[in-house]
């Protein structure tokens, strides 16, 4: 079920409540600066993914907010109020662990039950809500099963069931789906998001894997080196990337030098070219960004750009062609097989052409 | 995988010599009178009602009170260090664990010997008391100090089986309890103690087969007239002679040891 709203729109400002608001955070761990000041607001039923590579900041972020790490300067508000000095146990927050943790010595009912037992919660309103759990989850009937003996995936639904029938305002996830197979994770990319729907709470997702990040999020928060590097819904992440590093990170891509000529007129490789772009300096230099599959091959006779196929490669649903220029090599991604050493020419759109600062001044 | 079978032969031939064949011949020696004699064999059950004669059942009784106590002992002190243990990082763990077990190097004897000078009438302590001006207070040869010499000889073993389930245990399981609400208190008791279960009932097995069989630490702080089960069995065979009882006893502190161990196994760490 998607909520009418959720359908279209950007989705950083369709969330007017802020729930989390992290201000000038920073972590060192020994000498090792991991968050070099890190600011972000997460709001109320949105679906937030940390993204970037291994060592980029993004588990210590989550572990602050959880409760796990204390941070080293800058403050973290849930609701307003300054929570980094409380310990986990109380603060309204419910974390999914990356190899699920659950208690080995406990059966499905009671590793789901465990958050409501320390509670002193009533014995009937533990089934209930327990029962009703595993129902969302697809376990309906597990209850007795040893946690042990559960395939991944289910170790999976029982942690997430876990987390979630403390009712938390908010669940952090920590790459809840790294360790399971390729096909799995699709499908518990789908149900995740689900999930997320049905309870309508807000998610924290924390993964290196890109496709994940678009898949599932309504704000992606691109991690490099201990700081934020773009904020925006997965189109405007994978359209229009800020800089090199978010370019590259998110998908393939062309990246070319290139000087912005006026509003609208970029040039590279020594040729204008119409864009949609605007808002930059005259003449200041900037990075184009083309994405692979923008390219089309055609006939050399009618394009700007010509070149030579250099290598073919088949990636199951299309080809990864190399072409290379005067100047540099295109990769591009297209269903048509080319000969290699066969001259061709390279089209694009206006809108295909995506402008940004070039890395370091950003 | 199939042609390094065989080399367990010689360890099946081993075991088959060193372990079946002297236990056999205990039982064998429990179920007979006549000494060494093989050539007849008398079977009798006597050995084992002699063993049920007032004087030998009390001095079982004081060998499992006394094997109970250091049992309890070493718990109450090894789990707290066990655990304390576990939370250094792997470095400092590795050395403290080393710490426990150097005592284990030197000879039992002597580390019992040791104790002799600390307890004694005249020896270290009563004498640092007399400075005080606290007259001398008897500890050698009472229940007290085998206790002690026993506490302290096997402590180790039943902290280093907890610390190995401590050191092993998921952190993130800890997080997780954290994470789910349950404070420090709760955590401890609802999933530490719980997952290191089978660390302490191997502790409490080790030590209490050790405390319940020893002979030396009872001879050495309790004195000539303080009988352990494990004095009887070495008195019947070193210098009564009667080796026919002295298996019978053998055979029955097996069987108990045997029947604890399996009642201890049958707690079951999982259920609350």
């Amino acid at each position: 079920m998607i909520a009418p709203e959720q359908a279209e729109g950007s989705p950083v400002y369709k969330y007017m409540n802020k729930l989390i608001e992290i201000r000038n955070l920073t972590k060192n761990f020994d000498d090792q600066q991991v968050l070099k000041g890190i600011n972000l607001e997460i709001h109320e039923n949105e679906f937030l993914t940390l993204l970037g590579p291994s060592g980029c900041g993004k588990t210590t972020t989550l572990r602050i907010i959880a409760g796990f790490e204390e941070p080293s300067d800058g403050e973290v508000l849930f609701d307003g109020i300054e929570i980094s000095k409380l310990p986990p146990y109380k603060r309204e927050v419910n974390t999914v662990f990356q190899k699920y943790a659950l208690f080995p010595h406990m059966n499905v009912f009671d590793n789901v039950a465990f958050g409501l037992a320390v509670k002193k919660t009533e014995k009937s309103v533990v089934k209930q809500k327990v029962d009703r759990m595993l129902k969302l989850v697809g376990l309906t009937g597990f209850g007795n099963r040893d946690v042990t003996l559960l395939s991944g995936g289910q170790q999976q639904r029982v942690a997430i069931a876990r987390a979630l029938v403390n009712e938390p305002k908010v669940l952090l996830l920590d790459e809840p789906l790294g360790a399971l197979d390729a096909k799995m994770r699709k499908e518990m990319q789908a149900e995740l998001k689900n999930i997320q729907q049905e309870v309508g709470i807000t998610f924290i997702y924390v993964t290196h894997d890109q496709e994940e990040a678009l898949t599932m999020s309504d704000t992606v928060v691109v991690m490099n080196d201990g700081d934020i590097q773009q904020i925006g819904s997965p189109t405007d992440i994978y359209n229009e990337p800020e800089n090199r590093f978010v370019a590259e990170f998110i998908g393939e891509s062309n990246i070319i030098e290139g000087i912005m000529i006026e509003d609208f007129l970029v040039e590279f490789d020594g040729i204008r070219f119409e864009c949609v772009d605007k808002g930059f300096e005259d003449n200041e230099e900037i990075e184009v960004v083309l994405r692979p599959e923008d390219l089309d091959i055609i006939s050399p006779k009618k394009a700007a750009i010509t070149g030579e196929v250099k290598s073919v490669t088949f990636k199951g649903v299309h080809y990864e062609i190399l072409v290379e220029t005067n100047t540099r090599v295109y990769m591009v991604h297209t269903t048509d097989y080319s000969e290699v050493g066969l001259k061709v020419g390279l089209s694009f759109g206006p809108e295909d052409i995506h402008v940004m600062y070039p890395m370091g001044s950003y | 995988m199939k042609h390094f079978k065989h080399l367990t032969k010689p360890y099946i031939v081993w075991s088959f010599v060193f372990v079946v064949i002297p236990l056999l011949l205990i039982a064998l020696y429990a179920f007979t009178t006549g000494g060494n004699s093989v050539k007849i064999l008398d079977f009798t059950l006597r050995n084992f009602v002699k063993f049920l004669e007032p004087t030998y059942i009390s001095v079982f009784l004081k060998s499992i009170k006394l094997g109970l106590t250091t049992t309890s002992i070493c718990l109450i002190m090894g789990y707290p260090l066990a655990y304390f243990i576990s939370k250094f990082n792997d470095k400092a763990q590795d050395l403290l664990i080393l710490g426990v077990t150097i005592p284990m190097w030197i000879n039992l004897l002597l580390r019992t010997y040791a104790w002799l000078n600390l307890l004694a009438d005249n020896g270290i302590i009563n004498n640092l008391l007399s400075i005080f001006g606290i007259s001398p207070i008897t500890m050698m040869y009472t229940d007290f100090s085998v206790t002690l010499g026993m506490v302290c000889n096997f402590l180790p073993l039943m902290i280093i089986p907890i610390h190995t389930s401590l050191r092993k245990m998921d952190n993130s399981l800890i997080e997780a309890a954290y994470d789910l609400g349950a404070n420090r208190i709760q955590t401890f008791r609802r999933i530490v103690l719980k997952l290191s279960m089978p660390g302490v009932l191997n502790g409490i097995i080790m030590v209490f087969l050790m405390s319940i069989s020893t002979f030396v630490i009872p001879k050495l702080l309790g004195g000539g007239q303080y009988l352990l089960i494990g004095n009887l069995i070495e008195s019947q065979f070193i210098s009564v002679g009667d080796w026919n009882f002295g298996s019978a006893i053998s055979l029955l502190l097996a069987i108990i040891i045997l029947i604890s161990m399996r009642l201890m196994k049958k707690i079951d760490p999982q259920d609350e």
